[in-house]
């Protein structure tokens, strides 16, 4: 055997036939190629050439020259964002929103799936997952509505109340910026934990039965066997929801805080993705807000990549 | 012995359990009192609702904040639109899921990790809304029906649900038996792989049916005219922004004595009409969402 000729056999040839093989092997589906063009072509078209139209953060945008002809002008939006006195009460906002969200909806799902997988009158666990699941089907604009309506001061149940209490003129709570961060997670605890239990109920369905008795036959509580068997069961589950949770910390959803924004309540209710939208859509300032809008897409990028770092380096359970 | 060992519970976990019913229960009442304050409120009369009568029971009974919607004509042209655009946007979104999570489910199918690549980072990065809206005024959609029905047609994570139940459901082996038959990849995904996957299918359909019908983020950025506006940003008018235009002029003067009555109960009945059809999809929705909610928790 010569050295020489074995290590060119290796390399030659195999790429030659590598690549007729790639080609042999596509014909052989050329129809799977034929039905996944459509969709594909969707996603390079509303989620690709996005990016690429993102390079107008880096440029002077005007229609007349459109995306590829603006003059660049480097990192000036980006300067001007992190300069300006919007910078940090935006981040500070969004974060708040969010972090908050996810240290009181994650173990509301989790309290909720815990304490279902326990009862086993069957009625009322369907009875009771029935009801808590209903608002998940509520849009949040009606949401936003009942909110107005049951915590009018003047005419809602919450003004109803207030001075049933002896209290004459309670403050308006969707006008007042401390409320705001708790008003947006308490009604997303409202609409959305029973949905949230699914998932974790999914995972505890898959606990081995034995488990429980053996655990029983050695005089284990109800409270032992949930913190013993229940909660290292849906532990992968926790991890893979709080990575998505952690790389969308940034990403607050535009549709809600929208909806609950009022003049009065603005210096706790602006977040990134609203703010983005007013500059950009309402002032028609595009270069700048796409600037902020990529600046929130590369954090919540960076901050996916290190949770599930993080998450495959403490645990078995990774996104991806 | 041993079963009634099972059965009998310690005293400490029968007050543990005792407990937990009484939590469950109190959860379930905060979250269906807000939902029955509402539908009560709206076949009240509106002096019962603003003085405060109304607990949990109708006071008053009428159905003048009804007639307010029958009268109320954008709350019509919005439900036409919602149905068009959910009826639509549908479609189209269940068809293209099908299209890429099928050839992605397919072992075989050469540059599947490429084409699931590209989908996982779409899923983790965006370009953001401007050039998103761009490429839509581009294409120029602004202020058509389709700008509501195509851009957010393709759903990363629905096809990531999808690939996973093909995956899961459809053995290699019947589709090697039936390319042995001389059956192509088409048909076998359209009278085959099909007939097999109404689950999915229903799945599919039912989450982006209730996206549909229930957002408001790309009419509001694409449409301008009032016309194609969908029943969410109608309700946002009424509900939200508290601007309700009522006329009372082409009222009989029988009517006008219940025009403010109508007006202050619009608020309340309209949530009500806004929710019945998807609340008529509730029972076959609640199925098919938890197993869709299963599939997607199946790691490959």
């Amino acid at each position: 055997m010569e050295p020489d000729k074995t290590i060119a056999a290796q390399t030659s040839v195999p790429v030659k036939s590598l690549f007729q093989d790639a080609v042999k092997k596509m014909m052989r589906h050329w129809q799977l190629y034929l039905v996944i063009a459509l969709p594909t072509a969707f996603l390079i078209t509303f989620n690709y050439i996005p990016m690429l139209g993102a390079q107008i953060a880096f440029k002077d945008y005007n229609p007349v020259q459109g995306i590829w002809n603006s003059p660049w002008v480097g990192w000036k939006h980006f300067e001007f964002f992190f300069g300006s006195p919007y910078f940090w009460p935006v981040i500070k906002n969004t974060l708040t929103i969010s972090i908050y969200s996810l240290v009181v909806g994650i173990p509301s799902a989790i309290f909720l799936a815990v304490a279902l997988n326990e009862v086993k009158h069957l009625r009322f666990k369907k009875t009771v997952q029935m009801v808590t699941y209903a608002p998940y089907f509520i849009s949040v604009v009606v949401l936003i509505g009942m909110m107005q309506i049951i915590l009018s001061p003047s005419t809602g149940l919450y003004g109803q109340l207030a001075r049933l209490f002896g209290i004459d003129s309670p403050p308006d709570v969707m006008g007042s910026p401390a409320a705001f961060a708790s008003l947006y997670v308490w009604s997303g605890i409202w609409q959305e934990t029973g949905y949230g239990a699914i998932i974790y109920l999914a995972a505890l369905s898959n606990v081995n039965p034995e488990l429980y008795e053996a655990a029983k036959m050695d005089g284990a509580t109800r409270l032992h066997k949930i913190v013993h068997i229940d909660l290292p069961a849906i532990r992968p589950t926790i991890i893979v929801l709080f990575i998505l949770a952690v790389g969308g910390l940034l990403g607050v959803g535009f549709e809600k805080v929208y909806l609950l924004q009022t003049p009065l309540n603005l210096s706790a209710s602006e977040i990134i993705a609203t703010y983005v939208y007013k500059i950009g859509l309402i002032d028609a300032n595009y270069s700048f807000a796409v600037a902020v809008g990529l600046f929130n897409s590369v954090v919540g990028f960076i901050l996916i990549l290190i949770a599930n770092f993080i998450a495959r380096k403490v645990s078995e359970s990774s996104l991806f | 012995m041993q079963t009634g060992a099972a059965i009998k519970e310690s005293m400490a976990d029968r007050l543990f359990l005792a407990v937990l019913y009484t939590i469950l229960s109190l959860i379930m009442i905060a979250v269906a009192y807000p939902l029955i304050y509402i539908v009560s409120s709206s076949f009240s009369s509106s002096d019962a609702v603003i003085g405060g009568k109304v607990w949990i029971w109708p006071v008053d009974p009428t159905l003048n904040g009804y007639r307010a919607v029958f009268i109320y004509p954008e709350v019509w042209s919005g439900y036409v639109n919602s149905f068009v655009y959910t009826v639509l946007g549908t479609a189209l979104s269940v068809t293209l899921t099908i299209m890429m999570a099928y050839p992605l489910s397919r072992k075989t199918f050469y540059g599947r990790h490429f084409f699931i690549s590209l989908l996982l980072f779409a899923m983790i990065f965006n370009g953001g809304l401007i050039p998103y809206y761009l490429v839509v005024k581009a294409l120029g959609l602004l202020n058509t029906i389709w700008a509501v029905v195509v851009p957010g047609a393709l759903n990363i994570f629905s096809i990531i649900v999808a690939k996973t139940f093909f995956q899961t459901t459809i053995p290699n082996e019947l589709y090697e038996s039936a390319s042995i038959d001389g059956c192509s990849d088409i048909r076998f995904l359209l009278k085959i792989v099909l007939p097999l996957s109404k689950p999915i299918i229903a799945v599919l359909t039912l989450w982006s049916a209730v996206g549909i019908w229930n957002s408001y983020f790309s009419a509001l950025i694409f449409l301008n005219d009032k016309s194609l506006y969908p029943l969410q940003l109608i309700l946002r008018e009424i509900l939200v922004m508290n601007n309700v235009q009522m006329t009372s002029m082409n009222l009989s003067p029988e009517l006008i004595q219940k025009f403010e009555d109508m007006r202050n109960l619009l608020r309340y009945s309209v949530i009500v009409v806004a929710s019945v059809p998807v609340l008529f999809l509730y029972p076959i929705a609640q199925k098919y969402f938890v197993q869709g909610v299963m599939i997607g928790s199946v790691k490959e």
